[in-house]
């Protein structure tokens, strides 16, 4: 298989106008990834799937990453009164929505090249597009991602809730998903849902 | 219709790509076409609770008359977010739930998360414990396949004799896995870095027995139901896949492999010490249910070579990395995805750490879920009994679809 820079170059080469990011990886150094922006990312995967000595055939496992948002504190040295101290400043860094695909390829027989694509962010722009007219069996999986992660795939034949049922709101893999106290929405309720609710209740109070 | 039996012998004789064509073809006559009877489309909900699903699982069926026009698959009736709950847990925390996973295999399932762990901390696997896990995925594998065809031949209309038949053998690897790991099913016997506990005196002759008697059975097998006419009657021609739609939708498996694409990651990755064994992989000429049940039947074959060596040449020495810790497992930020051949498919798991002791993100890919992504394709045109062999011949687990 070609080096990641190399896949990088020929995707630039091929699909004019689109960015293509190496991401490293920490723990394994030959499973680093490409992060693809999502305006040209059906190009480049058509790209990927039909060039003959790459010929990506399979997309093997397709799955989301929930980023939340995160504060780095950093200590900055100021003048306050005359004086110099340290003051902390935080920084919000906004969180964003991730879809992963593993590639490999059954002709070729190489793999796994890594592809990711990003939302904006984690509340109102959260539309990816779908690589199902590409690659068929990421239809499950991209509806897995829909259902549990909230990311909504531009150009999917079937999006629908996979394994939550429709009336659901929520998702689940969020990392800020709260349970809620009872599945079963009893009118009044008693015992261990009643225990949970009142708990809830008091957190909310003091936030 | 005379069909000759082919009998206790393998009727593939050399492995190749046409090597169904030696089985006599048995050819359906064409559907009588009714004539438009103005008859109305109708709808069945196919489960949840229905013997032939294998579990929990629903398929909406549209029907015209006794043919499927539209059928999507319904899931989530055992989900209980088994990668939440993960994410929750340390890394080891998860390794007696993969056994729930697909809970007829749950040393495969155990091979695979661990492979992954150590591909993300770096940890080496020593020799004897290669080996182990070899032979326990190996049966594994025979005793799903075993299962799998009985569980057809059930659907099929053959009730009680092949399952029990399977059954009995299933429960000879079953007293295997007990001694060793304690458990039955849920073995939960790997651990980052080798195995649990070292193997009890006598395994490795009670396993040898095991092996060298199971090519008995699977003659047996075979006399009973390779060249039965009501087998071939029913799996030849029906729920076909084609080679590129296999591809284009991730199969894997035996059911990839049926379609007539030779890829076995045993081959391809050679992960653990696959490459040191010789073994074929069994192709399929038409992607029918028939070809999904031959191929089964020579991997089993394959693997039974697979085990005779990995019985003999298994060393002495340790079966732990000593640099694996069990408490305060924690490895540095970064992300890996290990696979294994598992008997339904590719098993694969991806996990993302953020150098705590839980995993950030942990993820399995299910070959069952991704397998069933051409259950209409294949349904379509069919009748209603034969969906139910198609489902079978897919080879689901709902505790690994719905996870």
């Amino acid at each position: 298989m070609l080096s990641l820079d190399q896949i990088k170059l020929r995707i630039e080469q091929a699909v004019p106008g689109a960015r293509v990011e190496l991401v490293p990886n920490g723990a394994l150094a030959d499973q680093a990834s490409l992060w693809l922006d999502a305006a040209h990312a059906v190009e480049c995967a058509r790209f990927l799937r039909e060039t003959p000595d790459l010929s990506f055939d399979y997309a093997s496992n397709v799955t989301g990453v929930d980023w939340p948002d995160t504060t780095v504190k950093t200590k900055v040295k100021k003048v306050v009164e005359g004086q110099e101290t340290d003051v902390e400043e935080s920084v919000v860094k906004p969180g964003f929505l991730e879809a992963v695909y593993h590639l490999y390829s059954m002709t070729r027989k190489h793999g796994p090249l890594v592809i990711r694509l990003r939302t904006a962010n984690r509340t109102d722009s959260v539309r990816l597009p779908s690589f199902t007219p590409v690659w068929r069996g990421a239809e499950f999986q991209e509806r897995e991602i829909f259902d549990l992660f909230g990311i909504v795939f531009d150009g999917h034949p079937d999006l629908r809730r996979l394994l939550m049922w429709d009336g659901f709101q929520d998702h689940p893999m969020r990392k800020d998903y709260v349970e809620p106290d009872d599945y079963e929405y009893e009118p009044t309720p008693h015992d261990e849902v009643l225990e949970k609710a009142q708990s809830r209740a008091a957190k909310e109070a003091n936030a | 219709m005379s069909l000759t039996s082919t009998g206790a012998a393998n009727p593939f004789g050399a492995l190749s790509a046409n090597g169904t064509e030696s089985v006599q073809r048995f050819s359906r006559s064409p559907k009588p076409d009714p004539g438009d009877l103005g008859g109305e489309l109708l709808e069945v909900s196919m489960g949840p609770h229905h013997p032939s699903t294998h579990g929990v699982f629903r398929m909406d069926v549209v029907l015209d008359g006794e043919t499927v026009v539209k059928l999507k698959p319904v899931f989530g009736y055992l989900h209980r977010n088994h990668e939440k709950i993960a994410e929750n847990t340390s890394y080891l925390g998860s390794m007696p739930y993969t056994d729930r996973l697909d809970y007829l295999c749950s040393m495969t399932n155990n091979w695979a998360y661990a492979l992954s762990v150590e591909k993300l901390a770096g940890l080496q696997v020593p020799e004897r414990a290669q080996y182990i896990r070899v032979i326990t995925a190996e049966l594994t594998r025979l005793l799903n396949h075993t299962c799998l065809i009985g569980f057809l031949l059930q659907d099929m209309g053959a009730l009680g004799t092949p399952m029990m038949y399977a059954f009995r053998e299933r429960e000879k690897i079953l007293d295997l896995f007990e001694s060793l790991s304690g458990a039955r099913m849920m073995c939960n016997y790997m651990r980052f870095g080798g195995c649990r506990c070292e193997l009890p005196k006598h395994w490795l002759e009670q396993a040898r027995q095991v092996v060298e008697d199971f090519p008995h059975f699977l003659d047996e097998f075979e006399a009973l139901l390779t060249g039965n006419e009501i087998l071939l009657a029913r799996s030849q021609g029906v729920g076909v896949l084609p080679k590129d739609l296999a591809i284009n939708a991730s199969i894997t498996g035996p059911m990839l492999r049926a379609a007539g694409v030779g890829y076995d990651i045993r081959k391809v990755d050679n992960y653990g010490i696959y490459e040191r064994f010789e073994f074929r992989v069994p192709i399929g000429a038409h992607g029918d249910v028939f070809d999904r049940y031959m191929v089964r039947v020579l991997e089993m074959r394959e693997s039974l070579g697979i085990l005779r060596k990995a019985l003999t040449d298994i060393p002495e020495g340790p079966i732990m990395d000593p640099k694996s810790k069990l408490r305060g497992f924690k490895p540095k930020a970064g992300e890996a995805y290990g696979r294994i051949e598992g008997p339904k498919g590719e098993l694969g798991f991806y996990l993302i750490s953020d150098g705590s002791a839980n995993p950030f993100r942990y993820r399995v890919r299910p070959p069952s879920l991704i397998n069933l992504t051409v259950l209409e394709d294949m349904c379509l045109g069919h009748n209603v009994a034969d969906v139910v062999i198609i489902l079978g011949s897919v080879d689901i687990v709902l505790g690994e679809v719905d996870r």
